[in-house]
Formats: structure tokens, sequence, C-alpha cells
């Protein structure tokens, strides 16, 4: 079926001004897509302000200059830069000022100065079953997964001409018929005390994206809703290893009230049951550090830390110094309340660098250091940390990263034998 | 920013073909690139020299940068879109871009480019199994999707069936 546009979306796009540039990269790419048509759009939250490169920055800036606003609510995923100060990143010129500009035009476009992969837990909550244009990974996988509004994933560019158009095309996710899950993800096997830790939600996040990919899946085997920081985690661990855009969970999604809804009433095309082994080898595979007998950095906050995290953060301290730096990464939602009665200032004193706006492995913030090892509790970090910053990773709780910075060394028990 | 539609007026010479014209860009000629396995733009290409720099690609260390580039498949990335723009923008682009399967995110990039003005590459869809033909070639393709070999610039390996 061939792509048709109403008169509005025709007038708009044969204009000569940005908003036209935007509403026929969005046609163009419904073209591609096969949409028969593009739908309007609730809402926005925007991954394109992140620096890859001086076009787009020239490319924010040409619909800046053509006069185009979002006319639709749009939220501001991470930058390259700390905007706030709290930390310095290593980004030089010229690319730091592209960068800098890159982030101004945005702003002038009329988007939210978020900077938060997390915009859900900052306000940003679009509404049940409405249609809206996501980019970041995390971001689109809790939108669908844990609010049920219909996002595809919305990458550079398409992200910010959806929200300058009002328009998204008709197509994959956005369509009912696409929501329904085709797999069962079954924990009913594991261990209550595995399912239970803190570390479980990320572990089986990074399982379930390398098994089930793109497919829709549905997890059964949760008994009571684990909070939005476990499918925060569980969502942008399975996004990292694969192209999960919506998952369900058995009595606990709001797509999912139980199996058989969630599977639209058919029966699933497979079903993994998952192990105990397959879990301690998933948790595995998250350290790529080759021993344990060193850590130069932790790293936490991928996605964002929430503030219930970061109270969490700063009891596990417990008023003791830090050896070797931890990079707590969030966004001004949670900053702005840190400051208001000297918490970031405590943290700081102990050891702790604030990292807001942007995060330790998207820009260069770790010190550039060969060889370095570098602690997580986030399944998304333990992915991505290597190839972006070169440490090898070692992954454990937020408990353990804590201890370990205190000590100086991995306090670190491991996956059980 | 509808293509012009141009139907062969007789019947194509031999190793010459007409593909389906993905985004309309500028008539491209140049060394054949024939990809053995699909590539994630994102973090497989770097953005500023055109190098395939993904070490587990078989093509890695080759350039795509004034290629004829045979895309057997990609790798979806959100920022596949940004790659290639940026290569546009800094003269690193293929000269075309033949694809088995069209891939919105990375065909993005082309769009944008177009709409920045910037002088782009034509993309055109053609079936994987007609790439060999190309390998080891310079080839010519029209920006009404015309795919034909100028000249062999060395010798084929031999197709055993």
């Amino acid at each position: 079926m061939s792509l048709s546009l109403n008169e509005q979306e025709r007038t708009i796009a044969a204009g000569q001004d940005s908003p036209a540039m935007a509403m026929r990269i969005v046609a163009e790419s419904a073209r591609l897509l096969g949409a028969p048509r593009l739908i309007p759009i609730a809402s926005a939250h925007i991954d394109g302000a992140l620096y890859h490169g001086d076009s787009g920055t020239l490319f924010a800036e040409r619909l800046v200059a053509g006069g185009a606003r979002v006319v639709v609510r749009s939220t501001l995923n991470v930058g390259a830069l700390d905007l706030t100060g709290c930390s310095r990143g290593r980004l030089e010129e010229p690319a730091r000022g592209m960068a800098r500009r890159m982030m101004d035009a945005y702003r002038k476009l009329g988007c939210e100065p978020s900077w938060t992969c997390a915009p859900y837990q900052a306000g940003h909550r679009p509404a049940f079953g409405s249609d809206v244009a996501w980019g970041e990974s995390n971001a689109v996988v809790f939108c669908n997964s844990a609010l049920g509004a219909r996002t595809n994933r919305y990458g550079d560019f398409l992200d910010i001409a959806c929200a300058i158009s009002g328009r998204a095309p008709d197509c994959g996710l956005h369509r009912p018929e696409n929501r329904g899950a085709r797999l069962v993800f079954d924990l009913r096997k594991l261990p209550v005390a595995f399912t239970r830790s803190e570390i479980a939600w990320p572990v089986l996040g990074s399982l379930y994206g390398r098994l089930v990919g793109d497919t829709v899946g549905v997890v059964v085997g949760v008994d009571a809703h684990p909070g939005d920081d476990a499918l925060k985690a569980f969502g942008a661990a399975a996004a990292s290893t694969g192209e999960v855009g919506l998952f369900h969970i058995a009595g606990v999604t709001p797509e999912a009230p139980d199996l058989a809804t969630a599977l639209g009433e058919q029966s699933p095309e497979t079903s993994i049951v998952v192990t105990d082994q397959m879990a301690r080898d998933a948790q595995v595979r998250l350290s790529t550090a080759e021993s344990v007998d060193r850590v130069d950095a932790v790293a936490i906050g991928s996605p964002h830390l929430s503030a219930a995290e970061v109270e969490r953060l700063e009891a596990l301290i417990a008023g003791r110094k830090l050896a070797v730096p931890l990079y707590a990464c969030t966004g001004r939602h949670v900053l702005a309340s840190l400051e208001a009665d000297g918490r970031r200032k405590a943290l700081e004193a102990a050891g702790v660098v604030v990292v807001a706006d942007t995060c330790v492995v998207v820009t260069p913030i770790l010190p550039d250091r060969t060889g370095g090892v570098l602690m997580t509790n986030s399944g998304k970090f333990a992915q991505y940390a290597p190839g972006n910053t070169g440490y090898a990773v070692l992954y454990g709780s937020m408990a353990e990263c804590v201890e370990s910075a205190v000590a100086g060394r991995p306090a670190y028990a491991g996956p059980a034998a | 920013m509808t293509g012009a539609d141009t139907s062969p007026q007789k019947e194509p010479p031999p190793q010459r073909l007409l593909a389906e014209v993905l985004v309309p860009g500028t008539a491209g000629t140049g060394e054949a690139l024939v990809l053995s396995a699909p590539i994630s733009f994102w973090g497989g290409v770097d953005p500023a020299s055109g190098r395939i720099a993904d070490v587990r690609h078989p093509e890695h260390g080759a350039t795509i940068a004034g290629k004829i580039l045979f895309l057997p498949g990609t790798i979806g990335s959100s920022s596949a879109s940004a790659v290639l723009l940026e290569l546009v923008r800094n003269g690193h682009a293929p000269t075309a871009i033949v694809m088995h399967e069209p891939d919105a995110i990375l065909l993005l990039g082309i769009i944008v480019a177009r709409e920045m003005g910037w002088p782009t590459p034509v993309a055109v869809r053609l079936d994987s199994g007609q790439f060999p033909t190309f390998a080891c070639a310079r080839v010519v393709v029209g920006a009404d999707g015309s795919i034909r070999i100028a000249d062999s610039v060395c010798e084929p390996a031999e197709i055993k069936t």
C-alpha cells in the first residue's frame, strides 16, 4: 500500500520553510517503512541532540533558522555536555562548541531541557494507548511496556521531524495488531533468592534482549509489580542486547492483566523457560574484566538514577569516604532536590562525581586509562562501556559497587558457582 | 518529492539491470564494494573517514568512501542515519548505495542530506543474489536506478553452481 497524505499534510510538505522540511522527512520515512498514512502524536522524546558530528548540528540549526517549533510536548534525551557544571567532560574543541550549539538549537526548537534518558521519571508519562514518537532505546521500551503508550524506535532526525510536524508513520508498534506477545519468557523455574535480588532485573533484561530481539514477548512468573526502577533496569538492559521495543509482564504491565490477554488470546509461537544456569551465565557475560583484582572507577545511573536510587546510594555510602571515584549519572529532575539541602555537596565530599545532562558512556568523562576496570550495576553500562570507554567491566549490585569504591578494590561475590 | 519514472526503452544489455530507486540522488560511478555480511553503520563505520571500523566485520579496514556500496543487510541502530549524513557532508559517502532490503533509518541520512541541499548518492534496491556479478568491477548506477559494469578491475571469483 502506498502512502497517502491528507490535504493539510500535503500543503505543509509543499512549503519552503523548515516545518515543510520536517513534514517531508516524516513522509519519506513513512514511504520507506511502508506506512499507508501518518497519524497525530501526543508527545515526543528527542534523542537527536547528542553530538555525533557537525552535520547533526547544522541540521538542527537549519530547522531553527527556518522557523520550526515543536507542536507537541518534547523532552530532550542526554546531550554530550553536562551543562549543569557538576562534571567536566573531556570533549575538546571544536567538537565541544559544536555539541553546545546542537544542544542550544534543540532548545530553540521548543524542546524541554530535561536532558535525561529517564523522562518517564521526570514527569513525562504519556497516557495509556496514546501515540507518541520517542527516541532512546530504554525510553522507547519503558514508554511502550510500562506506560502502554505507543511508539516505534525513533532515531536521529526523525524524532524531531515528528515533533515539529506532530505526525508519525502509521506502522509497527503504533498498530494494536503488532503489540500482542508471540513469545513467553518464563521465570517460574528461577530460585526466589535470585528473582528477589537487586541484580535480577538487569541480568534478566540482558538475557531477554539477546534471546528475544524484536519479537514482542511476555514475562511470566512475577508475583507483584517490582517498581518502575526494576522495569527501567530490565528494559534498558534488554534494549542494549536486542532490538526490543515492547515487552509485557503478565499481571504487571498495563497491556498484560493476564497471560492470555498479553498473548492476544493466541498460542505463543515460542516459550523460553529461564533456568538458574541461564541466569548465572547472563550475569557472568555482563563482566568483561579478565580478573577481579582491581577497580579504577565505578559508574551507576544508566538509565539515569531516580530519586529513590540516589537515596539508596546515600544509605549504602553511609558517611564513608570512597577510595576510587563513583560516577553517579542522573537528571536535573533529581539534581534539584539534591541541591536544595546540600546533599550533592555531601556526596561529592565522599568521592562521588555527580554527572547530569549526559552520562559516562556517551561522552568522554572517565579518565582516559588503557586497561582500566569499571564496575557498574547497570546492564546497559555493562554492554556499552567496553566499546565506548575502553574500560573493561565488572558487573555487580549497587551494594557491591559502593563497597568496592570504598575499599578501592572489588568487594565482589560474583555469581554463585 | 517524486523522482522521474523512466522506463527502459528496450531490453537492457547483459550486466545492466534496472533497480528500484529507494531515494533519488546523483548518478554514481565507482569501484564496487560488495559486503559479505550485514553491517551496523553506527559503531561499524567511522563517520570521519568511511572506513569499516567493526573488527568483527569481514571487510574490516576497507573504505566505503567513493565506492558503489552493495549492502546485503544492515544491523539496526537508531544512529545509522547520523553516520551516513556525516559521511555525505564530509565527502566520504559511497557514490551509490545498492541494498537488498530498504533500511528506513539508514536511508533517513540521505533524505536529510537532500533536504540540506547537499549532493547525495542514489540508493537503489537489488536482490543480493545479483551482487556477485558486480564484484571486482567499476560500476555505474544511474539516477534512474540502472546498474551496469563500466569495466572489470580484477578477475571475478568463479561462481560454482
